[in-house]
């Protein structure tokens, strides 16, 4: 089965995340996908707790993620795709046969980004590898709830804060 | 509670002197500021928690936020909403390496209610306490 998701989410295991999409799409598998974490116990097990028994969560740093994403397509469980940061799911997607859609889930304010939505703040070069994710045929677009409209990555980028997200 | 002002009168809680913030309410949207307001309204004793939403943070600030918060305050106690929210990941960090913090997560308004009344408890007792009234408030009544 198709992966679900491919959600980039600084907050990674969180309430959107485990309830907010976990829910509606009766997902059952999450990936999470960041080098840092893959290497840490301390980080897995402090994410594991955050995800009801009935969810496995998977952990992999993005060689091992694009070496076994074919397992991820294939397994008969709905799922997620997590990472914490645009440059990590960019080089993830360029590496294997594209996912129809990428989801921007928040990504918060820090310096040097500039606010697109409440939940989105990109900086320069973040704007840049989203529009090289669209330049190869991936569908890019902002949506922290499924309950939110989908804005798509040309209007969020023209986009000023409108304070209409709940988070 | 053991701190009431003896010889007050019961029924109002304006002559009673104010508790100080003994844990910080923590979680999504306006759960915080609502459950915070709840509890003043039920018992006047609203500034025992002081609320904080995740809206808008990323999950380096909410836990930034809420240890300065707590160093200013002097609490160790931690309400939040959902096991697998941001808050609640937040203060599990903290956890690692702050000695004393304790952690309610799933809280409801029943929960919050009896960490209040056990002001002469502990806090980490009374937010086992409370988080075991929490537990036994919730129930199901009524037939298909």
């Amino acid at each position: 089965m198709p992966v679900d998701l491919y959600r980039i989410d600084d907050r990674l295991i969180h309430g959107q995340v485990v309830v907010g999409w976990g829910q509606p799409l009766n997902v059952r598998l999450i990936i999470l996908v960041d080098d840092d974490v893959a290497c840490c116990d301390w980080e897995q097990d402090l994410y594991r707790m955050g995800v009801p028994p009935e969810m496995e969560l998977k952990f992999a740093d993005v060689a091992t993620a694009i070496r076994e994403h074919s397992s991820y397509v294939s397994d008969p469980r709905h799922s997620i795709v997590l990472t914490g940061n645009v440059a990590t799911m960019r080089d993830l997607v360029t590496e294997i046969k594209p996912p129809r859609g990428v989801n921007i889930g928040g990504l918060h304010h820090r310096p040097g980004r500039r606010p697109k939505l409440r939940y989105v703040f990109l900086s320069p070069a973040e704007e840049a590898e989203l529009r090289e994710l669209m330049a190869s045929g991936v569908k890019v677009t902002a949506q922290d709830v499924p309950s939110a409209r989908a804005v798509p990555l040309d209007e969020l980028l023209r986009t000023e804060p409108s304070g209409d997200s709940k988070e | 509670m053991t701190n009431s002002a003896e010889g007050a009168d019961p029924l109002s809680t304006e002559s009673l002197p104010p508790l100080p913030p003994r844990a910080i309410v923590a979680g999504h949207g306006a759960f915080p500021d609502g459950m915070v307001s709840a509890v003043q309204q039920i018992t006047g004793f609203g500034g025992v928690f002081v609320p904080m939403s995740n809206a808008g943070l990323s999950g380096e600030d909410i836990e930034s936020r809420l240890r300065v918060r707590a160093a200013e305050l002097q609490v160790k106690v931690f309400f939040t909403d959902l096991p697998g929210g941001s808050a609640t990941m937040a203060v599990r960090r903290m956890m690692r390496d702050t000695k004393g913090v304790v952690l309610v997560t799933g809280a409801n308004l029943a929960t919050l209610l009896e960490f209040v009344f056990r002001s002469d408890e502990g806090a980490g007792e009374a937010a086992r306490h409370a988080a075991e009234k929490g537990r036994t408030a919730i129930a199901v009544q009524g037939e298909d």
